[in-house]
């Protein structure tokens, strides 16, 4: 299992449209994942989810990924955090 | 509004049967045609047992795709017109729909409380929207409409109608509580005559794409929208704002005149569209557009602006709870480069504070706002909040012919300080690799007496002048332009201020700088022919404005 935290950027946070993206970047991805913020986890692949962790700025988010191919899953997780997020 | 409650008197004089009744005109033009009603709450959901769960679900699903389907058309069809960025949500509506816990919640309640799709998919729909109507956010809790809006077009879907309520057979006036973007879009604008609404204001979401559809609208109707009846015959004045129900013979006459007139005006200026003011020197006059949202640039274009000559950017900064951050307004930026092509694109820097209160950033109250801490003096000293702009604004510079212009300047001084950051932004970005325009022009807003005082020095520290007359007034007269009371002193065309216009113009000019005007008074037909005269480069106006001010000028020249 990989495991990766990031610290979010974004002025708004995690809102609908970043969320959108990255549930669809979690959707590509062949690994299981989860995210973590402040005590509560969500499937990455499940939109509403994501976006019931209210996650907002300065919030970390601790991703869990796991399957045979998660190195490259964790490394586009990454790529796509610091670009989005 | 006095002036409704007068012409409601006037229409009773001619006839007993007719109403008028009054909003806020939000899109130009003079029509009339039938009513529908469009009522989204219409679909009345029932709940009933079913006896096979799994063919409930298969109904279910094919009405989800069909969802899916009707929502990939909106989005598609917007994103041809407002771009990626404003066409995401309907992106993430989709993802809403096939969300696996908003569908399992539904396949729960049909197979365990054996009730059918509609009323399963409206209990969850409920759910969810109160899960966030619980969220900490602001923004979140408005995601409530989300769920909403996704959840009853499924059950629209499920109803077998059309997703869209919209499906006109006859060119037809409607008439709603307030439409959103996605109905909106989904308008066939052959079939819409003209939109009126209850709620709403001119700068709605669903205004400005009736302006950029160049279909006319009356919103804000308020208590007077529930004399509208179905299949009514109506007249809508969306320059005025006044609808006419019910008109008789003589009203319906004057309406079929004033239609022709409106409509051989808007032809015969039509005729202008791609036409160049030269004048008999051969200098071009252009003239552009102001705008305040990337979604005006279409209404620019249809109206044959040359460019934009003041794109406020302050828009990205109101009505929300939080900055906006580089890539939002990078988007903002680049969706209007794109969209004008080679033509100018002039983006004033943030004109907030003061009498712009932002909440988030916490400024505080001052006597003298007009005076106070405010645009380029906010720029200066919270450098974060312009750099955070200017990269936006030099990352979207490589999409098409961007020019920027710095507000509220008194001092060379300020220029230089503000040029400084640019290059620091500039080599920011050599150094991270990410492409800009090299040459983008740097002018100012000329809008304070200082300013066109030193504009001989000023223009050699500038690529262009722009004149915002309505502070220049303001400051120049020492007169408020918000103070009612004074509204008769604070005149725009006061010798004073058309002398700063003059010595401004021939200041930028020996420096060898185009000099433009920005402010309200650049449509005042009474002054064309003096800017004419002084050798104005460049006229700014409201889009709707730009063909009249075009013909007036060619009449002089």
């Amino acid at each position: 299992m990989q495991k990766y935290t990031y610290t979010i950027k974004d002025e708004e946070g995690l809102h609908a449209r970043p969320a959108g993206l990255l549930v669809k970047c979690a959707q590509k991805c062949s690994s299981k994942v989860t995210i973590e913020c402040k005590g509560h986890s969500a499937d990455a692949k499940r939109l509403f989810a994501v976006m019931g962790l209210g996650a907002g700025k300065n919030d970390q988010l601790t991703f869990s990924i796991e399957g045979p191919k998660e190195d490259t899953d964790c490394a586009t997780l990454k790529s796509f955090c610091t670009a989005h997020l | 509004m006095p002036h409704s409650r007068v012409s409601v008197q006037h229409i009773y004089e001619v006839g007993e049967n007719m109403v008028k009744i009054h909003g806020i005109g939000a899109s130009d033009g003079i029509i009339m045609g039938q009513l529908v009603l469009y009522q989204p709450g219409q679909v009345k959901v029932e709940k009933y047992a079913v006896e096979d769960a799994e063919s409930e679900i298969q109904r279910l699903k094919e009405a989800q795709k069909e969802a899916v389907n009707s929502l990939n058309k909106v989005y598609l069809q917007s994103l041809k017109r407002l771009g990626e960025k404003d066409s995401m949500i309907f992106q993430i509506h989709m993802m809403m729909l096939q969300d696996e816990d908003y569908t399992n919640s539904i396949l729960d309640k049909i197979r365990q409380e054996n009730v059918n799709a509609e009323y399963a998919v409206q209990e969850t729909g409920k759910e969810f929207a109160e899960r966030f109507a619980q969220m900490d956010s602001e923004y979140m809790r408005g995601r409530k409409a989300d769920v909403i809006d996704i959840s009853r077009r499924l059950i629209q879907c499920l109803a077998q109608k059309d997703g869209t309520k919209f499906c006109l057979d006859e060119p037809s006036i409607i008439a709603a509580d307030d439409l959103t973007p996605s109905e909106t879009m989904q308008l066939e604008k052959s079939k819409v005559l003209a939109i009126l609404t209850r709620n709403g204001s001119r700068t709605a979401h669903s205004a400005i794409l009736s302006r950029t559809m160049g279909i006319p609208s009356v919103v804000n109707l308020g208590d007077d929208f529930q004399k509208l009846r179905d299949g009514m015959n109506v007249i809508v004045n969306g320059t005025s704002g006044d609808v006419l129900l019910e008109p008789d013979e003589a009203a319906q006459n004057t309406y079929q005149q004033s239609r022709e007139e409106y409509v051989r005006n808007r032809n015969e200026l039509k005729q202008l569209l791609g036409k160049k003011i030269v004048t008999r020197d051969g200098r071009v006059m252009s003239v552009n557009a102001n705008i305040g949202r990337p979604t005006d640039a279409e209404a620019a274009l249809e109206n044959g602006a040359d460019g934009i000559g003041l794109f406020r950017s302050e828009f990205l900064y109101m009505e929300r709870d939080s900055l906006p951050s580089e890539d939002e307004q990078f988007h903002a930026y680049q969706q209007v480069l794109q969209k004008m092509g080679d033509k100018p694109v002039i983006i004033r820097t943030f004109d907030i504070g003061a009498d712009k209160q932002l909440p988030y950033l916490d400024l505080p109250q001052e006597q003298n706002p007009a005076l106070g801490y405010r645009a380029i003096r906010i720029c200066l000293d919270r450098t974060e909040l312009f750099k955070t702009q200017l990269r936006a604004l030099f990352r979207a510079s490589a999409f098409g012919n961007l020019k920027i212009m710095f507000p509220m300047i008194i001092s060379v001084e300020e220029v230089r300080k503000a040029k400084a950051m640019i290059e620091e932004v500039k080599a920011e970005l050599s150094k991270e690799k990410i492409a800009f325009a090299p040459d983008v022009k740097i002018g100012i807003m000329v809008e304070t007496p200082a300013a066109a005082v030193l504009s001989d020095e000023l223009a050699k520290e500038c690529d262009f002048f722009s004149v915002g007359t309505n502070d220049l007034t303001q400051y120049t007269l020492a007169a408020d332009r918000t103070n009612g009371k004074i509204a008769g002193i604070y005149n725009q065309r006061h010798p004073a201020v058309l002398k700063f216009l003059e010595m401004t113009a021939k200041n930028a000019h020996a420096a060898g700088i185009p000099f433009g005007i920005c402010g309200e008074s650049a449509a005042d037909p009474e002054l064309t022919s003096f800017y004419l005269k002084i050798g104005v480069d460049e006229l700014s106006v409201a889009p709707p404005s730009i063909l009249g001010l075009k013909k007036r000028a060619l009449t002089m020249i």
